[in-house]
């Protein structure tokens, strides 16, 4: 088998006395969708965290197509191709909609120590503009404040900002949280249509959306893998029925 | 329609003021005051000062409580070499012998590098904090600057420079107050011109975006330290071709240009006018010196009616008068 696209390697994190994460290994392979699911407090967060720079490792390794980025800084990563989206939207409040996407372009397209044209009217960011907004339904919303948006309308923003740094592998946080149920389903299509650009790894509560996307899943508890497999396999795995699908016989 | 309106109150504010601004040496002599027009001038120099103060408040979200340090090293730059000219002493006599200068030519450009300079130096390591911590070390550094021109004995110390007379520039006579603050007037108009071009390029795109989300800039790939480290260095050269120009305006440079009261004051003024905005703080600086001028007629404590006027604003209009003058909708940034 080629080598995985992401390799995390005995990763280690605590906080205190609170284990996060315990020597945990994890591939991830290019092309796929890999969920990682888990009880509260499992973990799942912090290792997105450590995996896009967001929080440094005690110890262990996290390798990006072989190269190690464990303790490379927050900004390198991005250029590398990873993208996230956050769990707790983190758009930017104060900017328009369109604003907050010509940054997520903006951010591959070279150095931005350019002083004179303006930002909104260059044609090399709006040429990426309209398509990004398109992908994720906020064409007609360019102008809002992003603050403004709903709930939902926030999430799709955050998702379509990582997409829009056309990354690698793609960390998505809990996108369907706090989604009515016709914004879960309209997300679900986005993800699965985006599988063809891009590796996925995905953090979800909505196991009925999981099943139907994922291609592996990775089940943490107390920030270890307690087992990884299909979809299938993890169904009928009987630790993991009892640790996470919360079945006491 | 509504967002045409709104558009039109803007720049119908900004024209009005402008065309006021421009006629004003004329108003002041009809209406037999010509004193107002170096009042007007030091109006212009401030709202200088708080425009550039705006750029990393306004818009980089950074609260800084030393910005008067640049705007004290702009103005001692023109004094010390003014009084190495006047003196016909050397500003640097090894390893090549440095002369003063009166000429605006020279020393205003050298007053805006070596103020960026500073601003380069202080920014790289403060920009490091934030929050309270960076206002603790901006004033910090502004107060050792203080200090250090205080002790200074050979540039007066406490005492300050006194000038010989304003800096020369080809064509023009400093000395006469309307020549002068038509100097003023055009420097100011035309930073807030290239200002303005700034917040809305890629490059301040990357500001604005910092003041929101440091951390998520820093996700989406932006080495964001280097990007607030320049937009610090603009805006202290800005505060420094103030700080050259205030030296001109009173003909006198003293340590207490660069006081924390006085970075205290130029960020009053931001507030007042709007932060965000650029515009708003001319307004501030334009309201704070014009209330200061009227309500010192009554009494030297005249600060005891400015506090509820200040806290009126800050409580009623958080944009400030800019926002309350252009409307919610059309305040930028």
């Amino acid at each position: 088998m080629a080598e995985p696209l992401l390799r995390i390697k005995s990763l280690c994190k605590s906080f205190g006395a609170v284990r996060a994460c315990h020597d945990l290994s994890l591939d991830v392979h290019a092309g796929e969708i890999h969920a990682l699911i888990g009880p509260n407090g499992a973990g799942k967060t912090t290792l997105l965290n450590q995996i896009a720079g967001d929080l440094s490792s005690d110890s262990g390794r996290i390798f990006l197509t072989g190269q190690e980025i464990t303790h490379l800084p927050l900004y390198r990563r991005a250029p590398l191709g990873l993208a996230r989206s956050y769990q707790i939207t983190s758009v930017f409040a104060n900017l328009s909609v369109e604003e907050n996407m010509l940054l997520a372009i903006q951010a591959h397209h070279g150095h931005s120590f350019r002083f004179w044209g303006r930002g909104l009217k260059d044609p090399q960011l709006l040429a990426e503009l309209g398509p990004a907004l398109e992908a994720v339904g906020l064409s007609e919303r360019a102008e809002t404040i992003a603050g403004n948006l709903s709930h939902g309308e926030k999430k799709q923003l955050e998702v379509g900002m990582a997409l829009a740094c056309k990354p690698q592998l793609l960390l998505l946080d809990e996108p369907m949280a706090g989604m009515g149920p016709g914004g879960s389903i309209e997300l679900s299509k986005l993800i699965r249509k985006l599988k063809k650009e891009m590796t996925i790894l995905l953090v979800e509560h909505d196991m009925e959306a999981i099943f139907s996307l994922a291609d592996r899943i990775t089940v943490l508890v107390y920030g270890e893998v307690v087992a990884t497999g299909s979809v299938d396999e993890i169904r009928s795995n009987p630790a993991v029925r009892q640790a996470y699908l919360g079945e006491e016989n | 329609m509504h967002m045409l309106s709104q558009f039109n109150r803007k720049t119908i504010c900004i024209i009005s003021s402008a065309l006021l601004l421009a006629l004003l040496p004329m108003l002041a002599t009809l209406a037999g005051e010509p004193y107002l027009v170096s009042l007007f001038s030091r109006i212009l120099i401030y709202a200088l000062a708080a425009a550039s103060l705006d750029l990393i408040l306004g818009y980089g979200g950074l609260v800084s409580l030393g910005h008067a340090a640049f705007f004290g090293i702009g103005a001692y730059t023109v004094g010390i070499l003014a009084h190495h000219d006047f003196e016909e002493t050397a500003l640097i006599s090894w390893p090549l012998f440095i002369p003063g200068s009166d000429s605006g030519l020279v020393a205003w450009p050298v007053a805006i590098l070596v103020s960026a300079l500073l601003a380069a130096i202080i920014g790289a390591l403060s920009l490091r904090t934030r929050g309270m911590h960076f206002i603790m070390i901006t004033l910090a550094f502004a107060q050792m600057l203080f200090f250090f021109f205080v002790s200074l004995e050979g540039y007066g110390g406490d005492d300050g420079l006194t000038l010989f007379s304003r800096n020369t520039l080809p064509g023009l006579d400093l000395g006469d107050d309307v020549q002068f603050y038509y100097v003023c007037l055009a420097l100011l108009g035309a930073f807030l011109f290239l200002a303005g071009r700034l917040v809305e390029s890629r490059f301040g795109m990357v500001i604005r975006g910092c003041r929101e989300s440091e951390k998520r800039m820093q996700s989406l790939g932006f080495p964001t330290f280097r990007y607030k480290l320049l937009c610090f260095v603009i805006a202290g050269g800005a505060a420094g071709l103030a700080g050259a120009l205030i030296a001109n305006q009173v003909e006198y440079v003293s340590p207490g240009l660069m006081h924390w009261t006085r970075s205290a004051i130029i960020l009053v003024m931001v507030l007042l006018g709007g932060s965000g905005t650029l515009y708003g703080p001319v307004l501030g600086a334009a309201a704070f010196l014009l209330l200061e001028e009227v309500l010192s007629i009554y009494t030297e404590h005249w600060m005891v009616y400015f506090g509820p006027v200040m806290i009126l604003v800050v409580l009623f209009a958080r944009h400030g008068l800019f926002g309350i003058l252009v409307g919610k909708e059309n305040r930028h940034g």
